[in-house]
């Protein structure tokens, strides 16, 4: 058998990936997150909180549900209709800390809780870092700011 | 309340989250390089200019999303910068992003220890 037959073979016995189904369902999931979000928002500045402070705020709520969520067992059974609907938001970066943080818990405070939450943030903050590192560097050489 | 805020809100960040549902379903990538090029993407995007009128056409529906995270590093380097120089360059796009960053450590820190890992299934 060639690469090629094997390939097309592959193809008909993996399931489709049914993306008619998966993105307006990651769409519908991600956009009530969002929103979820401005209501909170609309909360706060209604409370008397300033513009930046309400943000911060929102962010903040948001982490604290997803990561209730993931301690409840919940996060997963959205993630799993929601998608890339509850990866992508805030929550998503909630989960990826909290989730490894519990499942690892078992190998210690150090090097297993400790260290295994940052199994995806970590990349996400080393890289955002970097990435905005790179561009205060080209703003402070051209005086762009 | 504004109803059509929500709609903006709910258009634009499902359409993030669908953009990231076809990587997911059409590209090799795996959710944690989809986060890492989402928060590049929000620095890039933010210091081009582009993603701050987002943020302001579509409130949370921009700024909830990762990639709102990358844009909050870039508006922090860039305020930073001006006000304190080159020291900015390093300070500014942590610090506009701590409360974040803490509140997911804790969070996640408390999550771990109240709650029992449970079987995936």
């Amino acid at each position: 058998m060639t690469p090629k037959e094997y390939e097309s073979l592959n193809k008909q016995v993996s399931p489709n990936t049914k993306s008619w189904r998966t993105v307006p369902l990651a769409w519908l999931f991600g956009g009530i997150i969002c929103c979820i979000g401005q209501g909170l928002g609309d909360l706060y500045r209604y409370l008397g909180l300033e513009e930046e402070t309400s943000c911060a705020c929102i962010s903040v709520s948001l982490i604290f549900l997803a990561a209730l969520l993931t301690g409840l067992g919940k996060y997963d059974n959205l993630a799993k209709y929601g998608g890339a609907g509850c990866l992508v938001p805030i929550t998503g970066f909630s989960n990826a800390v909290a989730s490894p943080a519990l499942e690892f818990k078992s190998e210690g405070f150090i090097l297993g809780l400790g260290a295994k939450m940052f199994v995806i943030a970590g990349p996400v903050i080393v890289y955002g870092t970097l990435a905005s590192v790179v561009y205060g560097f080209i703003i402070w050489i051209f005086h762009l700011y | 309340m504004d109803l059509m805020m929500y709609l903006k809100v709910f258009l634009m960040g499902g359409a993030l989250c669908a953009i990231g549902q076809l990587l997911i379903d059409y590209t090799k990538l795996t959710p944690a390089r989809i986060l890492v090029s989402y928060v590049v993407t929000g620095v890039i995007l933010g210091g081009l200019g582009i993603y701050g009128p987002l943020t302001e056409f579509a409130g949370a529906g921009a700024t909830v999303p990762l990639t709102g995270f990358g844009w909050l590093l870039s508006k922090g380097v860039k305020e930073a910068v001006a006000e304190k120089g080159a020291m900015g360059i390093l300070t500014g796009g942590l610090s506009a992003t701590a409360g974040g960053i803490a509140a997911a450590i804790v969070f996640g820190f408390l999550t771990a220890l109240l709650f029992k890992p449970r079987d995936k299934g």
